[in-house]
């Protein structure tokens, strides 16, 4: 395979883009501005939709037929969120995004806004983001004062306002409903659907939420066509009718016991293993991999012999976890202990389930207190199996909860213990880990942002 | 016509509108639930409502399928359809229920032992009904501090919580004041009010009725009484005109609590704070226990059938020489029944005798929830505490116009006493304090009446100057009716006996008539509606929960 030349990424060593001046001069809007005078809104979503464009925030919805859910005729407002909560650990590529090149995430907020026929846009970022807020902000200043936003744009009827909303840092503001409340000004408690954004969102009018990646994505799926767009990635299972396929190219994050962490732009389907050797630089300390995970917490963990799945959206789901996610892989080397990495785990959704569904507010709770219990060496047989009954009971699969954090809260816990059962059943024997403790993994998860 | 299919039971729904709780609830089916409530917002985070549910499709031949969903649903977020199926005690649905319960349980305290609300909680009725015998949690519980001042009158035990967020949305939706909120989140989410601010509105009370749990406790009722103890009959609060459908708990004759009563032609849900603490005077000892002879030589007290004996050839003596300096105040407080058999009384002294409507209290203006975040009302309106304070004026007015339509006002009464046009008086059923205190004015006004007869819960102006003082009776010890302001004709019951030796403001009306036997409301409606075409309606004697519409009443003035 020759050497994939990045697209979102082309402008990463280019600081002289993140201005308005340097990215007009490097090709930029000339999409935009070619998009707005030949081609109508629905042309526009019929390449995105056609492209097989899937939605780089974790759930992989794809992007165009979202678009064609809201409702026909509508003549009232219409809202696209962009959904900038980056907050899966050790997920960080839509930092990247805003920080080094937000005209390419802007051109595609303005071309996703002309297709749905939005006339305003709120750009939904987690607080931690300062430096990427600051550049938003700044680009979008550029945009107004060049008639690139405001009243018609281009000299074209098309008008669009964006406003940048910096969230109070929660989890549960990356889930769609819960980052639209979060915007209007309540507790980001997500909402039960149906019905969903599309037909009643922000301010209950239809709204469409995307992820930043998605959006930088739609300005090359313009550009260059939905051919070009397919012929990166991977085709459709032909075995499964219902797969749409893994096209394009995706923003991997490298992080943990690694060599190099750090941000890839990768077409999909690269496995686990060529990332974390290839692009990672192998595990670090020169030691062995234990495990990693795949997409983010959320996703679950994978062993070592499992490093050989494909990450596109079907890949991790081989291997019994929850799907690809963000992409952000995170590797804990050999000296880890596992009850240290479910220790984190859980702590991490215990702290952010929003508390709203018993199942979740209490389920996350719960499997803290038993791991806890388990870490300080005061674990029973009979946790094991506990654990692994809630998480697995917990979350919107089985209909037990609103949003989908518990899925995501209960995936880690029940991989961990079905794919390490060994491994906990010598800690809760010996009540101690077998390797080391592992401050460093908790520093480099905590790193990764 | 719409046919809904609950654990296999067809029930006919007709074109309503309904979720599969209240769709179960039509085939006798309980599914159990905490944060759904018919006059909140549907919020499905409680996760207790979970049911399996699924489409019945009949194919030509008349084969029946029965399509399931993969998933367990909530049942308050899913409307029900024709065809659909529901599903509440199958093995998924009965995991999830099971499971939701436990969770809920890990953090509880289990403290029902000093627990108000044991005896009336979901969360023991659920547990019992649906959930396990024990706790698989072995760790230690999150003990939160209790809250005990959130507002003047309700507190929260902040661990027995389950976060159903029922009184949040009641301050948010129904007060529209929104003081509480929930802080903290996960399993650390409690319940609060921001500093300055408390649970101080005039519905604040309701969040206690509405919590599923103990965790909201009304100060009032605290550790007063175990709920088993209590003896509930249906009622209507006197407080003011919209007559809410109450519930008066008590026990061995004392009244511990007023709880609001369902009634969706009267009030709704809810009742204001006013009214549900409005029953402190029926208990308090300063009420007046004695039929009391006052005369030259000092006052005595008398058995209540000399007491009536007394009243009635008085005022029999007055009228035989000019009924028309015989009066008779009516209250707007007493039942139809009672001032039916007054009124019969003062017409079977003579036709003369003149009927007046006793003071009315009007406080301030009508007070319509919810608020706006500035104080003032909006709409859609959801409950009004008005400003009429009169349980039955529309009432006792129907009643007075059959037999008079042309009376005299009660400060024409009060300016023809004091000008001694006045020989006897009887100013019957007194008002409860709240309502209406008389004035010393009004006492000195009858200084120059001959014969004075007052029934007064408490001693007052009124009763320092009487000849005859009538112990009234308490709106928890009547058995009658009493028509709203929107003319809704509602039975009130009986909670408690009145003191020993004291006879109700009926039976006492009975006796003056001479009349044999008990005050039986169901009968006297009837007699009513056969004599005065407006109470029409009471004829059918039996009101139910809800009452009947007498719409005659409403427009009368």
């Amino acid at each position: 395979m020759a050497a994939f030349e990045p697209v979102l990424l082309q402008r990463l060593n280019k600081p002289e883009c993140k201005t308005l001046e340097g990215y007009r001069a490097d090709g930029g809007y000339r999409t935009l501005t070619r998009a707005l005078k030949e081609m109508s809104p629905d042309q526009v979503t019929t390449v995105v939709k056609d492209a097989g464009l899937r939605g780089r925030g974790g759930a992989g919805f794809p992007t165009g037929l979202k678009w064609t859910f809201l409702p026909k005729g509508n003549s009232g407002p219409v809202y696209l969120c962009v959904n900038c909560d980056e907050s899966e650990p050790c997920t960080f590529n839509n930092r990247y995004l805003i920080e080094c090149d937000p005209h390419q995430v802007l051109e595609g907020i303005i071309l996703a806004s002309y297709a749905i026929r939005a006339r305003v846009a709120y750009f939904y970022v987690r607080y931690e983001y300062g430096t990427g807020t600051r550049t938003m902000q700044r680009a979008i200043d550029e945009l107004y004062a060049a008639g690139l936003l405001g009243k018609n744009i281009l000299g074209t009827d098309f008008s669009l306002d964006v406003f940048v909303h910096r969230g109070a840092a929660a989890y549960i503001c990356g889930e769609e409903t819960g980052l639209i409340e979060s915007l209007e000004g309540r507790r980001a408690w997500p909402r039960i659907k149906p019905p969903f954004p599309a037909i009643e969102g922000a301010f209950r009018k239809p709204t469409i939420v995307n992820n930043p990646e998605t959006l930088a994505n739609v300005v090359h799926i313009v550009e260059r066509g939905g051919e070009w767009f397919k012929s990166l990635g991977v085709p459709p299972d032909p075995k499964n009718p219902r797969d749409a396929g893994s096209y394009g190219s995706k923003l991997y994050c490298i992080s943990g016991h690694v060599n190099r962490p750090g941000i890839v732009e990768l077409p999909m389907g690269v496995t686990l293993r060529e990332l974390l050797e290839v692009h990672g630089g192998g595990v670090w300390k020169g030691r062995k991999a234990k495990g990693a995970i795949p997409g983010g917490n959320s996703m679950g963990i994978c062993t070592e012999p499992e490093f050989d799945i494909p990450l596109d959206f079907n890949g991790p789901g081989k291997v019994g976890c929850l799907g690809l996610g963000t992409a952000a892989v995170t590797v804990f080397d050999e000296t880890t202990s596992i009850v240290d990495v479910l220790h984190n785990i859980c702590r991490f959704f215990a702290h952010e389930s929003c508390g709203q569904c018993t199942p979740c507010r209490e389920g996350t709770a719960w499997m803290l207190k038993i791991v806890e219990r388990i870490k300080r060496g005061q674990g029973r047989l009979e946790d094991l199996s506990i654990l692994e009954e809630v998480a697995d009971k917990i979350g919107i699969m089985p209909g037990t909860t609103i949003c989908g954090l518990a899925d995501g809260a209960g995936w880690p816990v029940k991989t961990a213990i079905r794919k390490y059962r060994d491994e906990f059943k010598a800690y809760l024997r010996e009540g101690t880990p077998k390797g080391g403790t592992s401050s460093g993994m908790r520093l480099s998860m905590a790193a990764g942002h | 016509m719409a046919t809904v299919y609950v654990n296999d039971k067809a029930v006919d729904i007709g074109d309503e509108r309904l979720n599969c709780i209240q769709a179960a609830e039509r085939a006798g089916v309980t599914i159990p639930h905490y944060c759904w409530h018919a006059a909140l917002s549907v919020v499905a985070s409680c996760r207790m409502c979970l049911v399996e549910v699924g489409e019945r499709k009949v194919d030509e031949k008349g084969q029946v399928a029965i399509a399931m969903q993969p998933k367990v649903v909530p049942g308050c977020q899913t409307p029900v359809k024709d065809g659909m199926v529901i599903r509440t005690a199958d093995a998924k649905a009965k995991d999830a229920q099971e499971r939701t319960l436990e969770s809920i349980l890990l953090n509880h305290p289990l403290d029902c032992p000093v627990c108000d609300k044991a005896g009336e909680c979901l969360l023991q009725d659920f547990s019992f009904q649906f959930g396990k015998a024990e706790s698989r949690m072995v760790d230690e519980k999150n003990t939160p501090p209790n809250k005990p001042d959130l507002g003047p009158n309700v507190g929260l035990f902040t661990d027995r919580c389950i976060m159903c967020s029922r009184c949040v949305r009641f301050t948010r939706e129904v007060s529209g004041t929104a003081e509480l909120h929930v802080v903290n989140r996960g399993s650390h989410s409690e319940i609060d009010v921001f500093e300055g601010h408390p649970l101080a509105n005039k519905l604040a009370t309701n969040v206690v009725d509405l919590c599923p749990v103990g965790a909201l406790s009304s100060k009032d009722f605290l550790y007063s009484q175990r709920v088993w103890n209590l003896k509930t009959v249906n009622s209507v609060c006197s407080g003011c005109s919209t007559g809410c459908s109450i519930l008066v708990d008590s026990n061995k004759d004392i009244v511990y609590r007023l709880r609001p009563r369902f009634n969706p032609r009267a009030q709704g849900h809810f009742m204001c704070d006013e009214g549900r603490l409005g029953y402190h005077h029926v208990n308090d000892s300063a009420r007046l226990g004695q039929y009391l002879v006052r005369g030259e030589q000092g006052t005595k007290a008398v058995e209540w059938a000399q007491a009536a004996g007394l009243c009635r050839e008085k005022l029999a003596a007055e009228a035989s020489k000019d009924p028309g300096r015989v009066w008779f105040v009516f209250s707007p407080s007493m039942t139809v029944e009672e001032a039916w058999l007054l009124a019969n009384f003062a017409q079977k002294l003579s036709p003369f005798v003149k009927l007046v409507m006793g003071p009315v209290g009007v406080v301030g203006e009508d007070d319509t929830y919810p608020k706006d975040r500035k104080g003032r009302p909006a709409q859609p309106v959801k409950f009004t505490i008005r400003a009429e304070k009169a349980a039955n004026l529309r009432g006792v007015r129907g009643i007075l116009n059959h037999f008079q339509k042309d009376r005299a006002t009660y400060q024409q009464f009060l300016a023809a006493a004091k000008s001694g046009q006045v020989d006897a008086c009887l100013i019957a059923a007194g008002q409860s304090p709240q309502v209406y205190k008389p004035s010393v004015e009004e006492g000195d006004a009858l200084s120059a009446v001959r014969f004075v007869a007052v029934q007064q819960l408490f001693s007052s102006p009124l009763t320092d100057r009487a000849h005859l003082v009538i112990p009234a009776s308490a709106f928890s010890e009547i058995e009658g009716t009493l028509v709203n302001h929107a003319g809704l004709a509602q039975a009130t019951k009986a909670a408690c006996a009145p003191s020993r030796g004291l006879r109700t403001d009926g039976q006492f009306f009975l006796e003056l008539l001479e009349r044999k036997g008990l005050v039986h409301a169901a009968n006297l409606r009837k007699e009513i509606a056969k004599a005065v075409p407006a109470f029409k309606p009471l004829e059918v004697g039996d009101l139910g929960e809800y009452g009947v519409f007498c719409e005659k009443l409403k427009e009368q003035s």
